[in-house]
């Protein structure tokens, strides 16, 4: 079953969903169109193309030099730049949304980077592999191994990424820092929403991946 | 480059008879280069003394002329045209065979047709920077009120000075909005220049291999040019046109050591290595016995056969004094707020002339801005010259930034361009 089947997607032409990702068809929809996006870990600029199929002002950072290239040559506004160390140059709400999309677990300082992209951004839309997915945990608990998925294949001492989180840490990341969440979406492993009205350990067990909309928390 | 070689063993051979030898005379007559400064093989606009340029150092320079040469057509909404702004030593000739050195224009890699910048899609603009000596009012052209060559009499310039003489040239041409402004290295510095000045007339930006001020290390070395040049005797304190010479050994002298900074040490390695010019063993002299030393004599001795000497003092000078935070508080974003230009930054990893830390930094500033800006860095090991040679990423990049933009200004899409 594709996404699309499941999750309708204004403004995209019939038959065209099947070259975008789950998560990136999950995103474009949660972005109201016509708003300013920065993409943070762009990749090769998929998701900013998606967007742009939108009336969306998409703009990029990505750390590597090909994936730079490449979106630059697809026309895209996209600028080399690391997500830890390159948001602080980006003024307050210089974006309605920021996205950082798989890449959360692969920067040195996740809590600092979530609270810029709440900074520069009005939301943020925030998705990652989470590590509490059944599989996860029973690669661990059985194989007595660190986790390696069909997403996530590469081995504990080649993988960039280096703050895996499950659905359950994040959430309490965004209670101890006072960031809203608006909406979240888990995915199973095909793709498809975890049914809503089942309970959070239902998500982080069943969620391969989490999608969160985010908005600055009052108070503090 | 195996012309270069070539042309090089035979003004050596030429040498032979006169022992060690130093840079060869050129062999193009002055008379030649000379004709270009006032009469230029391309369109000219003048501007009369009610229309004079306000220079930095606070002069009116009127009367004066600006040529440059044009391709394409401007469309009926008058949206699609590009200006082209040349590098150091470049000129208006950018696609089009040089008048006085009979060679290929100094861009036609990346203008022309077929290429990124096609005379097709858009009316493509280039104009010789005020200072300049072929065509345009600098210190080879002749000064009205003497009837003589200015000289160091001709005020000193500014990159913002060559800035506001071509947004007057592009006013003349009846142009609002420039689609693009183009440029690598003091190219570069003036499509920045436009931007911050101009922001509202520039569509979109290309500023390749530049920096939005020059550097501590490369004021250095063009320091050192000038002083090759004002130590030639030939020179005669800037006013060698009265004496019917020009100081074309200091001028080579100048362009070789330049010229090394616009390479790399991996490219020279590459190309040239250790190897011998035209013998097997080293003579124990002072003779070119290296194909690099060849190389270099050769790259001086043919860029004074179409360059002046004091130009050249001027217009590093403008370059030198380029800082475009220094001109707004200190806060390089300051320059760029609000701003609506699409940009395109691009920097070669080799570059050590305008290293990628400064288009970095341009970058940021922009990103502060909130400005649309795309900054890809090349991997090529041929140095700061990179932009002006075949680097197929680069004009990947180019067009699909400028295609880009001419679907956001409702240009026609046309892929083939």
């Amino acid at each position: 079953m594709s996404v699309q089947e499941v999750l309708p997607l204004g403004g995209l032409a019939a038959g065209q969903s099947g070259q975008f990702r789950a998560d990136h068809l999950l995103v474009a929809e949660m972005v109201k169109p016509g708003s300013k996006v920065l993409d943070v870990g762009c990749g090769e600029g998929d998701l900013l193309q998606l967007l742009e199929t939108r009336g969306i002002d998409g703009r990029g950072i990505e750390l590597s030099r090909e994936g730079v290239n490449r979106c630059v040559a697809k026309g895209l506004a996209v600028v080399q730049g690391d997500a830890d160390t390159d948001l602080v140059n980006y003024p307050d709400d210089a974006f309605d949304y920021v996205i950082l999309s798989q890449t959360l677990q692969a920067t040195r300082q996740p809590r600092v980077v979530l609270e810029n992209l709440l900074r520069i951004g009005r939301r943020a839309i925030v998705s990652f592999p989470n590590f509490g997915f059944w599989k996860m945990r029973l690669q661990l608990l059985i194989g007595g191994h660190m986790p390696r998925t069909e997403n996530l294949p590469a081995t504990w001492y080649d993988t960039a990424n280096i703050h895996f989180c499950t659905i359950k840490d994040f959430v309490q990341l965004c209670d101890e820092i006072n960031v809203k969440m608006e909406r979240s979406v888990a995915l199973d492993l095909y793709g498809r929403p975890v049914p809503l009205n089942l309970p959070w350990w239902v998500w982080n067990m069943f969620g391969e991946q989490a999608v969160f909309l985010l908005s600055r928390g009052g108070g503090k | 480059m195996q012309v270069a070689i070539k042309r090089l063993i035979a003004n050596e051979v030429d040498g032979q008879m006169g022992g060690v030898k130093s840079i060869p005379s050129p062999a193009i007559s002055a008379d030649e280069r000379s004709h270009e400064v006032d009469h230029p093989s391309s369109q000219v606009a003048h501007f009369g003394t009610e229309q004079p340029l306000r220079l930095d150092c606070g002069v009116d320079l009127s009367p004066f002329q600006i040529a440059y040469q044009t391709y394409g057509e401007l469309n009926a909404g008058r949206s699609n045209a590009v200006l082209i702004c040349h590098a150091l030593t470049g000129d208006q000739h950018v696609a089009n065979v040089h008048p006085v050195t009979g060679k290929p224009g100094w861009w036609e890699t990346l203008v022309g047709p077929g290429r990124p910048i096609d005379p097709k899609h858009y009316f493509i603009i280039c104009s010789n920077v005020i200072g300049g000596c072929m065509g345009s009012t600098g210190p080879a052209s002749i000064n009205p009120a003497t009837g003589k060559v200015w000289g160091l009499d001709f005020p000193v310039i500014t990159i913002p000075d060559m800035v506001r003489a071509q947004a007057m040239l592009i006013d003349r041409l009846g142009i609002d909005t420039l689609f693009a402004v183009v440029g690598g290295s003091m190219g570069g510095m003036q499509v920045l220049q436009w931007t911050a000045a101009y922001p509202s007339r520039v569509f979109s930006a290309l500023a390749i291999a530049c920096a939005t001020r020059h550097s501590a290390q490369n004021i250095a070395f063009h320091e050192l040019g000038r002083q090759a040049v004002m130590a030639d005797p030939d020179w005669h304190g800037g006013g060698y046109a009265d004496h019917g010479i020009h100081p074309h050994r200091g001028l080579a002298v100048a362009r070789m050591a330049a010229h090394i900074t616009y390479l790399s040490d991996a490219a020279l390695h590459r190309k040239f290595g250790r190897r011998m010019q035209d013998r097997e063993l080293p003579t124990f002299s002072f003779d070119a016995d290296f194909q690099v030393e060849s190389y270099l004599r050769y790259q001086g001795s043919s860029f004074v056969e179409r360059f002046d000497a004091n130009s050249y003092l001027y217009l590093t000078r403008a370059m030198d004094y380029f800082d475009i935070a220094a001109d707004h508080g200190g806060v390089l974003a300051k320059a760029f707020a609000g701003i609506a230009t699409r940009f395109c930054v691009v920097s070669f990893t080799s570059d050590w002339l305008f290293p990628t830390s400064e288009s970095r930094a341009l970058v940021h500033a922009l990103n502060a801005s909130s400005a649309r800006v795309s900054f890809a860095e090349i991997e090529t090991d041929r140095g700061h010259d990179a932009f002006l040679l075949d680097v197929p990423e680069f004009f990947d990049i180019s067009r699909a930034f400028l295609q880009s933009a001419g679907k956001a200004r409702g240009l026609s899409g046309k892929k083939d361009g």
